[in-house]
């Protein structure tokens, strides 16, 4: 009898400390993400901070011409058809494509998707006299698909767009175009109204907005997409910018999945039980090396000695296990990798006898200036990755000086490139970055064109040959050529060691226990329709 | 006295135009750019030129800055470069919400120092004293930050009874004085409380003690007054300082902790002031520190009138 009375309190105990217990009861089928924006991302159809804001608001509110396939977690994202069914470029011009649009699709406020709505999300950016073109959508947009021109209806399920000149990359490009309905911006003509109750036609319906602190979707039951309809009812989105609030909110139960846990914590997260999930995607932390005549690193001899002293594997170790060595911009394994002649491992004799053929030894060290900063999006953890990097270099006598800035101004300084007298002749830059999409990837880096103020080819690389294989790349447009071109472009990028190829990032996510379904794709973006709170 | 009044109030003129002065001139002296906010990470520097033409960052600083004068004299103070929303009604937003921290972490710091800093005056020298004096130190010593996390990990991860991050399940806007809402105040009002209580603790203790001994509370003791009696004239003599530290507090209670809110994700004018900053967003971090600035001035303002009030030995005129 005792006993029973002590399980009954016990019982109670338990019962009352779950009912005061920091989540609340939530209904099963809701899923709490919390993300690491400092605010909810722009649900104006273009969503900013970063890929996180397209990962969060732009694919789940809305939808594209071309999507991701995020279904594997083994095999390599491609392109697959979106709002557009299929996509032909004109064989007399090429710089005009021709966009077959997907049939019955409508918006969340149950208008329809069709040529217009395309040529009207198109003019948001481009048309400077449409009333609803909007500088804010511009920035988010433009620099992802920067030579789209314009967009001419056909018919009503058919649109020709066109670009400033040929550019096999466009589908990539497009996928972060998101259609919102003409209908609903027309309500207010303002894209801040708009964002006060978007509508667009993805697998997620906007239900309420509590700016800065929450945005609250719910699943969209007539999504054109039957296998993508959301298992789970309702999606919180809840922006914690700070990395230790968001492990002790998943940890105490108010949120179902945090995006970044800091490396540190992850011991600690799956010693209560929580699941910490991880997978490579597109992204790649490198030194980015000036070309600029007079700069040590304009020597291929020493860009390659100093990919080959680097002890990535143990660097590896530094991080728990959380990022994968590079071995150029892509992965092994990618259509894109190809078959570089140089293999980027730890090999220090022979980075050393590199080094003495350019002209350095231990009575001439190389000395460098690398730009870096102590923190930032998608920088890792910037600090002892590069001190672990100085000490590698040191060991074949390389000496190395950091000049660390802030993020932003970091980032301005890769916009203006090596040459500006700001960036203190650097002979390195460390800015990670996103290579799912061959604009970002390859063409920015290596055409000679994308040098300051138009792109970020920082180090002014100015060859002949990248500036061949970008053209050669952009102007395949069969998907399997352009690959072979990428491929062949990436042989010759890691050939001639044009970066310090570092690291690839693994996107570590930790989720609650009772999550389910989570299929992390190798790709900047996920797919959380198959996800399921339990 | 009403000159008083009015010169205090035209003095808030200068003191707006300085406070703006200078947080306009240190947002362009940090590195970055006010467009961070809405421009991708890898925007060119051709897109960054084009969009600051578009928004009037491409003017000389002191004709943006005249400009800004100029809208908010006239009670607009422009809308946020990152959201497009009005400033006025982001800063309405997030100074309730910190008006409801502050409100709780008043009463227990409040509470608390008069009470602590009542009993260690009246035994000073005692191990009571000394136990009090070291609560003081150690409220205002230990990081308030560091004691949020501490208190979160106890009380949210390891014990799951009280909420580690928000303003509840629903966010701000569904916001009720009921126990569900409540307990998500508790650990960020203790945390923020704790400089309080150090502070006006010390401030009280070291007020008593003086009082005490004083020779008028000898003659008052001599004549026979009761203890309770002799009380009330501590606090008469102690009131007038002590509320001018409260009114302090208050102040920097209303303004919002950047620490304490982004610790708990408390969506109060702390955090907007984090963010704004991150995102250089330049209309709301100006419209926040002025709005914050009127009413730190306006606050003082108060205690000053209350003050006379209750000590009519203090003129103001």
């Amino acid at each position: 009898m005792k006993l029973a009375n002590q399980s009954r309190v016990l019982a109670a105990a338990l019962s009352l400390t779950m009912t005061l217990g920091a989540g609340g009861v939530q209904a099963q089928s809701t899923l709490r993400i919390a993300m690491t924006a400092a605010d909810v991302p722009a649900t104006t159809s273009q969503p900013d901070s970063g890929f996180e804001g397209n990962r969060f608001v732009g694919l789940t509110l809305f939808d594209a011409l071309t999507m991701w396939d995020l279904s594997s977690a083994d095999k390599a994202s491609t392109i697959i058809p979106g709002l557009a069914t299929e996509w032909q470029v004109d064989a007399k011009d090429r710089t005009k494509w021709i966009f077959k649009l997907r049939r019955g699709v409508k918006f969340h406020d149950g208008t329809d998707f069709n040529a217009d709505a395309v040529v009207f999300n198109v003019e948001k950016v481009l048309a400077k006299d449409a009333a609803h073109y909007d500088a804010r959508l511009v920035a988010q947009t433009m620099p992802r698909m920067p030579t789209l021109a314009g967009a001419r209806k056909v018919d009503d399920y058919t649109v020709e767009l066109s670009t400033s000149e040929p550019d096999a990359f466009l589908p990539i490009n497009l996928s972060n175009l998101f259609m919102a309905s003409p209908t609903a911006w027309a309500k207010s003509k303002s894209w801040v109204e708009f964002a006060k109750n978007p509508v667009g036609t993805g697998p997620w319906k906007f239900t309420r907005l509590v700016p800065r602190e929450r945005l609250e979707l719910v699943r969209n039951t007539d999504y054109w997409n039957k296998v993508r309809v959301p298992k789970s009812e309702r999606l919180i989105l809840i922006p914690m910018p700070e990395a230790t609030t968001r492990v002790n909110a998943l940890l105490s139960n108010q949120v179902d999945w945090i995006e970044a846990p800091p490396p540190d914590a992850i011991a600690q997260i799956k010693s209560r039980g929580f699941q910490v999930t991880a997978n490579p995607y597109p992204h790649t932390w490198p030194w980015q090396f000036s070309f600029v005549p007079g700069h040590p690193t304009a020597d291929v001899r020493v860009r390659q000695a100093l990919n080959l002293a680097i002890d990535r594997e143990g660097m590896s170790k530094l991080l728990g296990g959380y990022m994968t060595p590079a071995k150029g911009v892509v992965t092994p394994g990618h259509p894109w990798f190809g078959n570089p002649k140089l293999d980027i491992k730890y090999d220090p004799e022979r980075a050393r006898k590199l080094l003495a053929e350019a002209g350095y030894g231990p009575g001439k060290p190389l000395k460098l200036k690398v730009q870096i900063s102590a923190s930032g999006s998608g920088q890792m953890l910037p600090l002892p990755m590069n001190e672990f990097m100085q000490q590698n270099l040191k060991q074949v006598g390389v000496e190395v000086e950091f000049d660390v800035l802030v993020w932003e101004a970091l980032f301005n300084n890769w916009r203006i490139g090596a040459k500006d007298p700001k960036s203190n002749g650097a002979h390195a830059i460390n800015v990670s970055f996103a290579w799912q999409d061959p604009f970002f990837g390859f063409a920015r880096f290596y055409d000679s064109r994308m040098v300051a103020p138009r792109s970020v080819n920082w180090g002014w690389v100015q060859q002949p040959e990248f500036d061949k294989l970008v053209a050669a790349a952009r102007g395949a447009f069969d998907p399997a050529e352009r690959d072979r071109a990428l491929a062949r472009l990436h042989e010759r990028a890691v050939e001639q060691a044009a970066f310090l190829f570092v690291a690839h990032d693994v996107g570590p996510r930790a989720l609650s226990p009772r999550v389910k379904g989570f299929v992390q794709a190798k790709n900047w973006f996920q797919d959380l329709s198959p996800v399921t709170v339990q | 006295m009403l000159l008083y009044l009015i010169k205090r109030l035209l003095y808030v003129v200068p003191i707006a135009l300085a406070v703006s002065a200078v947080c306009f001139s240190l947002v362009f002296l940090a590195p970055g750019d006010p467009l961070s906010a809405v421009l991708p990470a890898d925007a060119s520097t051709e897109m960054v030129e084009k969009l600051k033409a578009d928004y009037g960052f491409d003017k000389p600083i002191p004709v943006q800055f005249a400009r800004w004068v100029g809208r908010a004299v006239q009670g607009d103070l422009g809308t946020s470069i990152a959201t497009g929303r009005p400033v006025a009604i982001e800063i309405g937003r997030a100074i309730s919400n910190t008006f409801v921290l502050a409100f709780f972490a008043c009463a227990i710091g409040f509470t608390l120092g008069l009470f602590f800093g009542t009993v260690a005056g009246y035994f000073q020298g005692t191990w009571i004293d000394k136990l009090v004096t070291a609560i003081a130190v150690a409220g205002v010593s230990v990081p308030h930050y560091w004691l949020g996390m501490v208190l979160v990990i106890v009380f949210s991860v390891v014990l799951n009874v009280l909420p580690a991050v928000g303003m509840g399940a629903d966010g701000s806007s569904q916001w009720a004085w009921d126990w569900e809402h409540l307990r998500f105040v508790i650990l960020p009002a203790i945390t923020l409380s704790m400089i309080p209580t150090g502070i006006i603790t010390r401030t009280v203790r070291a007020l008593v003690a003086d009082i005490l001994a004083r020779e008028f509370v000898a003659a008052l003791r001599g004549k026979g007054l009761t203890d309770r009696g002799v009380f009330m004239h501590v606090v008469k003599n102690a009131g007038p300082t002590t509320l001018a530290v409260m009114g302090v507090q208050l102040g920097y209670l209303l303004g919002g902790s950047i620490l304490v809110e982004t610790v708990f994700s408390w969506p109060g004018t702390g955090f907007l002031l984090n963010t704004a900053i991150f995102q250089r967003d330049v209309p709301l971090l100006q419209g926040t520190i002025l709005f914050l600035a009127l009413f730190f001035v306006a606050l003082n303002l108060i205690v000053d009138l209350l003050q006379t009030l209750i000590d009519p030995r203090i003129k103001r005129s």
